[in-house]
């Protein structure tokens, strides 16, 4: 019983999280890995354009409610989502047709394309705060949980319980809906292969008859999708605050880099690899170990190998060994 | 002469802006703007000489001067003496763990070839002591932070005067950027430029969580002053016989002596807090003087001829035998001790320390930003440069109130959108720097005083 109760304990306050937090990292890097692919840069901007996408998901949520549509005991945000999603790609549209353009026809070097990408951060960034404000807002609503901790004790008659939040669900439910279809999409379609082929090789791409600019439209188009549904899903679970969206881009840097930048598999992954070492690393041991072990041997300290305030640090970190030791990520990406 | 005369034009606008500030707004923001200026001039240097000689992209910026920013702290205040009897002895012995670590890993790599045993091992002997680090300074860190929390809880510094850790700040971000050097810089641009910003994050968030060293976010203020304070001056005889010898033409001209001496009073309240930033300035513009000479010869000497054909052609300028490895990793030093020396000057200006406020926006974009828009591998740009993004970064918002203000006038006071623009007007400052970068890189990509190479 002790030892259900134990693995109870791991899967509740650290397997469960880590899972949905991963899944939002997922979604982040997968955007930033097609981005460099195709397009051939780091895209700084990739937490506002989240963050911009998840703003109008705000917004629409709180016009939805004062008009009184709902999904009932789902959120509303999942209904605006769509909406989100069609304004999220027209501004990365005008972006690039005003902005990364230009760059790209005359072939700046990678360098510049990120310094422009922090241009455009600064503008979405004030964007964002002049049309929504930099203060936190909770946008959720239906029902909270499905699973309560106390149903389950109750039901099971264990010591420790589960609590699955409904958002927890939805996120790791949505991202795989999501994730699967764009594989499908990247592996299986025409278009999708020779958007692999163009992110291979530009000029043999351009000789076998791949229109460039569908190319392009189609990644922004991808792109605006995963940005916005991967910053409702952190919204919803969390809060949104654009302030934390920015703060959100160094780990799903670091989970594309882990994962090897310019594949999209890899990315999905390193965005688990990366949150499950966060939270793993920074969890107190202490319950679980003291289920495990016989009662005098319980130990006083914490157990915590790193204190929660380095959960961001322990990302990075990841992040610095794989580029000492694999520079082309766990999963090779692009060699660089 | 011809050739500096947009240089001069240029920074004769941009003096000019600053005394219309003066005259507008008053003396005390316009000097405090021109502190910082000279603060943000100091750190595109450090930059400019990273990225415009020698075209390394660092992003880490915010954690160098962060780490100068910790050199104020480590090097002025007066030591805790309690603190030290509690627990120095467990932070010196983790000192000596951490030297032994590195002795130890450097031993293995030197002495075993190759292998996946070696991996294991190095791996194993990294975890343990960072086990056994966690163990001996455990005890030691909460025996210091329970002294006195609510004004100590750290070891405090060296108690030296403050002007040594300007020179402090410098050598620990050089050394500092000499370890991340090791390890990053034989990455490509843009993952030299991702991995610089995370590593920054993980230095800020260590000077934030160890209570320790410098009482992370709970601040630490009243630091010292190489200038006098402003109440010591308000008492000063001379001080006031100054304000009065200046304004005795205003002040005759009232009447009453209880008026006069209230006026009196304002003045010299108002003179001390220019007195003490214009010595502030003085200090910081020379620096900037001494930084800029220093940078300028170097840039055209021989040595500044090699970083060019380094930046501009790698593979020739290692055909020519010169040792990129070698250069780069001194160029990222020098530039990173520079924002080092940036980051402790301003501490010493602001008088505290505020771990908490260091952020990738303010502290590495914004200065980027400055470099591009000034003018990359031009050290008189770089300069300009700080001057112009950090006039526009704090001016914006007053000049965006202002033109929200003309341009919704007709509305009624209470109208939303005019209610809602005006509360927002501080964000307007992204949009500007924003849109700024964006048309300079697309239109003047040089920046505003292009790099000028003299063929010798």
């Amino acid at each position: 019983m002790d030892f259900l109760n134990a693995i109870i304990v791991l899967f509740n306050f650290t397997v469960i999280p880590a899972l949905a937090y991963g899944s939002q990292l997922a979604l982040g890097a997968i955007f930033v890995t097609l981005i460099y692919a195709v397009l051939r840069f780091a895209n700084f901007a990739t937490g506002d354009m989240m963050s911009f996408g998840t703003m109008f998901a705000v917004i629409l949520t709180y016009y939805f409610q004062s008009l009184g549509i709902g999904l009932g005991i789902l959120p509303t945000a999942l209904l605006t989502i769509p909406f989100a999603i069609l304004m999220m790609i027209l501004y990365m549209l005008i972006i690039d047709k005003f902005v990364f353009s230009y760059y790209r026809i005359k072939k700046s070097p990678p360098v510049q394309f990120a310094m422009v990408s922090v241009g455009v951060m600064f503008v979405t960034q004030a964007l964002i705060r002049i049309i929504i404000g930099p203060s936190d807002r909770r946008f959720l609503d239906g029902e909270k949980f499905i699973i309560k901790a106390t149903e389950f004790k109750e039901i099971t008659g264990l010591a420790e319980g589960i609590t699955l939040k409904s958002t927890q669900a939805i996120t790791i439910i949505v991202t795989l809906i999501v994730v699967s279809i764009m594989f499908w999409f990247l592996n299986r379609t025409k278009t999708g292969t020779s958007m692999r082929a163009y992110s291979d090789n530009e000029d043999l791409a351009l000789l076998s008859g791949i229109d460039p600019k569908r190319v392009v439209l189609i990644t922004w188009v991808i792109a605006g999708i995963l940005a916005t549904i991967g910053g409702v899903l952190y919204g919803l679970d969390k809060s949104y605050r654009p302030f934390v969206y920015f703060n959100n881009m160094l780990p799903i840097f670091a989970a594309a880099i882990v994962g090897g930048i310019g594949n999209p598999f890899g990315a999905f992954l390193g965005g688990y690899v990366i949150a499950f070492a966060e939270i793993f690393v920074t969890y107190a041991y202490k319950r679980f170990i003291s289920y495990l072990l016989p009662e005098h041997l319980e130990p006083d300290s914490l157990l915590q190998l790193l204190s929660t305030d380095y959960k961001f640090a322990v990302s990075f970190s990841i992040l610095v060994i794989v580029l000492l030791i694999r520079p082309s990520g766990i999963f090779k990406g692009k060699v660089i | 002469m011809k050739n500096y005369k947009n240089v001069i034009a240029a920074y004769s606008i941009m003096i000019f802006l600053i005394i219309l500030v003066g005259i507008f707004q008053s003396w005390s923001i316009a000097l405090t703007i021109l502190n910082y200026c000279l603060i943000s001039a100091v750190m595109t240097i450090g930059a400019n000489i990273q990225w415009g000689y020698a075209g390394l992209i660092n992003f880490g910026i915010m954690g160098y001067t962060a780490l100068g920013g910790l050199a104020v702290v480590l090097v002025s205040v007066e030591p805790v003496k309690k603190a030290w009897q509690v627990g120095g002895l467990n932070i010196l012995a983790c000192i000596w763990i951490i030297v032994a670590i590195i002795f130890v890993v450097k031993f293995i790599l030197n002495r075993f070839d190759k292998s996946k045993l070696r991996n294991y091992s190095v791996a194993s002997v990294i975890l343990g002591g960072i086990i056994l680090l966690r163990v001996t300074a455990a005890p030691g860190i909460e025996a210091i932070e329970s002294v006195d929390p609510a004004k100590t809880g750290f070891l405090g510094g060296m108690g030296l005067p403050v002007l040594f850790s300007w020179i402090f700040g410098a050598l620990l971000a050089g050394s500092l950027a000499f370890v991340i050097g090791k390890i990053a810089l034989g990455l490509r641009a843009d993952y030299l430029a991702i991995a610089t910003l995370l590593i920054a994050e993980i230095i800020v968030s260590i000077i934030k969580h160890e209570e320790w060293l410098a009482r992370g976010v709970k601040n630490v203020i009243g630091l010292k002053r190489p200038a006098p304070y402003e109440i010591d001056l308000q008492t000063s005889e001379w001080f006031i016989n100054l304000v009065t010898k200046f304004n005795s033409s205003k002040l005759n001209l009232i009447n009453s002596i209880s008026d006069k001496q209230e006026a009196l009073n304002q003045m010299v309240i108002d003179a001390s807090s220019v007195y003490v930033k214009l010595c502030f300035t003085g200090l910081f513009l020379t620096v900037v003087i001494i930084l800029l000479i220093v940078t300028q010869k170097a840039l055209y000497s021989p040595w500044g001829r090699k970083m060019r054909a380094i930046r501009d052609n790698e593979e020739a300028a290692s055909a020519m035998g010169k040792n990129i490895v070698k250069e780069h990793l001194l160029i990222f030093i020098l530039g990173s001790a520079i924002v080092g020396l940036a980051g402790a000057m301003m501490v010493t200006n602001d008088g505290l320390f505020t771990p908490g406020s260091y952020r990738p926006m303010r502290y590495t974009f914004v200065i980027w930003v400055m470099v591009i828009v000034g003018g990359t591998g031009n050290n008189f740009g770089a300069i300009l440069g700080g001057f112009v993004v950090w006039f526009l970064w704090v001016e914006a918002a007053p000049i965006a109130l202002f033109l929200i203000n003309l341009f919704t006038s007709h509305l009624p006071e209470t109208n939303a959108v005019r209610v809602h623009l005006i509360e927002s007007a501080p964000y307007f400052r992204f949009l500007v720097i924003g849109i700024g970068l964006l048309l300079i890189m697309r239109y003047r990509p040089q920046g505003i005083i292009p790099e000028k190479i003299i063929k010798q």
